[in-house]
């Protein structure tokens, strides 16, 4: 399985793009879904805000929900579940719905797309603390992306990276990595003792740990 | 042996389960929604746990390297209950979702006018959504149920063979046969079905459309019955190729009614490491 891993150094690709570069991979009947997903999501978002009439769900939720089943491999369904939440622009309710009603892999697609959709950061860091509550590790890598790095306050951003050293999830998920934990102090104590934890337990320390200890432990430097 | 178990309840199975099963040669699972042993009070505590059949366990069995597929519903027991019964109005958004390979277990109970409503209507909803049916047959009162259920299921909009009529014996296999359902077995330590019975029924009857579970939950059973079976079928002289027949490409084909079912995934896993949150039980 491969994630979508935050890259600090290169801007996040944009819908365009994005779509054009799913497109070249799916096979023609993906291709032609896709397309008519987009267009359903386009019109979603051309419309008046407003919960969906009865129980029916709107046309693009429901492209959102089978892009599994349609684009094949895993990574092809995440971005076109991004690519749909990019173009149908939901506002929080409707988010917050999408992922509390969605399966793992719907719930992995808002994470991603999170810091592109327009939401008050406490709308968006309701879910991604809510995926940093479980043990999914397809959750976990995808809450610590960019719009974590940017709203995750300092002691529930210590614990996310914890999080993933302890569930096996790579720091390379994490988001803004070396800005927020470069000197970080509480952070590097808490590395530490978790290393002296796995020391004496008879563990190997992850080298994961130790590398993200050496960035939190640059503070005097500085 | 490569094994599809197309019924089996993993919520209520461990960690050494999933591995035994996987040496076992289980790569693929389906896990239809049923009763949890205690009664539910409300729709709320369903939707919990059907979003547990489409996150946590699928997670947990691809740490395995078992594909999990489910199925969702209303199960007949449950469907009794007037402060459950409302979850049928949130059932239309789980049949949806990509992993969700059919409706069930539906089917009868204690054969009641609320089962009644129920059947029908959750028949109705899977051929609404392109879903075969996974119809459980009672425990008590067998074959009156089977019959009851054959014709809730002729008067559907659901064709029979999009339906697959579960836990079976000797004196039901004949008629949901003759009827054109597929037919499943549960093979069970001391109730439902054993290995050499189903070995007899598989020679009497011929393996098309046959499915072999281990229906394992809660309660006593084993879930490595389906492997059991594909060795007691090999010592009764049926080939290799039969029993993959049985053990995969039936199961394979019911559920792929669907146009849901993603086996691209049933490689054997290479993801479990020390360190990992399931191997040390969670935090
Ligand atoms: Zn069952």
């Amino acid at each position: 399985m491969t994630h979508t891993t935050a890259s600090p150094s290169s801007p996040p690709p944009t819908v365009d793009e994005l779509r054009a570069a799913l497109l070249a991979c799916l096979a023609p009947p993906a291709n032609a879904w896709l397309d008519g997903a987009l267009t359903d999501a386009a019109e979603a978002a051309a419309a008046p805000a407003g919960a969906p009439p009865g129980r029916a769900l709107p046309a693009w939720e429901l492209r959102f929900a089978e892009a599994g089943r349609r684009c094949g491999a895993e990574d092809a369904a995440d971005q076109a579940r991004v690519l749909l939440l990019r173009t149908a622009r939901p506002d929080a309710t409707a988010v917050a719905r999408l992922y509390r009603q969605g399966t793992a892999a719907e719930r992995r697609a808002v994470l991603l797309a999170l810091d592109h959709l327009d939401l008050a950061p406490a709308d968006g860091l309701a879910l991604v603390e809510d995926a940093l509550r479980t043990n999914d590790t397809r959750l976990v890598a995808a809450a610590v992306g960019p719009y974590a790095g940017r709203h995750l306050d300092a002691h529930a951003w210590r614990h996310a990276v914890l999080k993933c050293l302890f569930t096996g999830v790579p720091v390379d998920a994490v988001a803004a990595l070396e800005e927020r934990a470069h000197g970080d102090g509480e952070l590097a104590r808490m590395l530490g003792d978790y290393a002296s934890e796995r020391t004496a337990a008879g563990r190997p320390v992850p080298d994961d740990l130790s590398r993200v200890l050496a960035v939190a432990g640059k503070a005097e430097e500085s | 042996m490569r094994i599809f178990d197309p019924h089996i309840h993993m919520t209520s199975r461990t960690t050494d389960d999933y591995q035994a099963m996987y040496d076992a040669g289980v790569r693929a699972v389906v896990e239809p929604a049923f009763w949890l042993g205690q009664p539910r009070t409300s729709p709320e505590s369903f939707v919990d746990y059907f979003d547990a059949l489409l996150g946590w366990e699928p997670f947990r069995a691809a740490q395995y390297g078992i594909v999990h597929h489910c199925t969702i519903a209303l199960n007949p027991k449950e469907a009794n209950d007037p402060r459950c019964v409302p979850v049928l109005d949130e059932l239309p958004r789980y049949l949806v979702k990509d992993s969700v390979v059919a409706v069930g277990e539906i089917g009868y109970d204690s054969m009641t006018p609320a089962e009644d409503t129920a059947l029908a209507t959750q028949l109705q909803l899977a051929a609404d959504h392109g879903l075969p049916a996974l119809v459980h047959t009672p425990h008590r009162d067998k074959l009156a149920g089977l019959r009851r259920t054959l014709d809730v299921v002729a008067e559907s909009a659901l064709p029979v063979e999009h339906v697959l009529l579960d836990h079976l014996n000797e004196t039901t296999v004949g008629e949901a046969k003759d009827a054109g359902c597929w037919m499943g077995f549960s093979v069970y330590p001391d109730t439902k079905m054993d290995e050499d019975r189903m070995v007899a029924i598989l020679k009497s009857h011929g393996p098309e459309r046959v499915l072999v579970n281990s229906a394992a939950d809660w309660g006593k059973s084993d879930p490595l019955k389906t492997r059991k079976v594909g060795d007691a079928m090999l010592r009764a002289g049926f080939d290799e190729d039969v029993v993959d027949q049985v053990l995969w490409r039936n199961p394979v084909a019911f559920y792929g009614l669907s146009g849901r079912l993603d086996l691209e995934r049933a490689e054997p896993a290479d993801v479990q490491h020390e360190g990992n949150s399931i191997l040390r039980g969670g935090e």
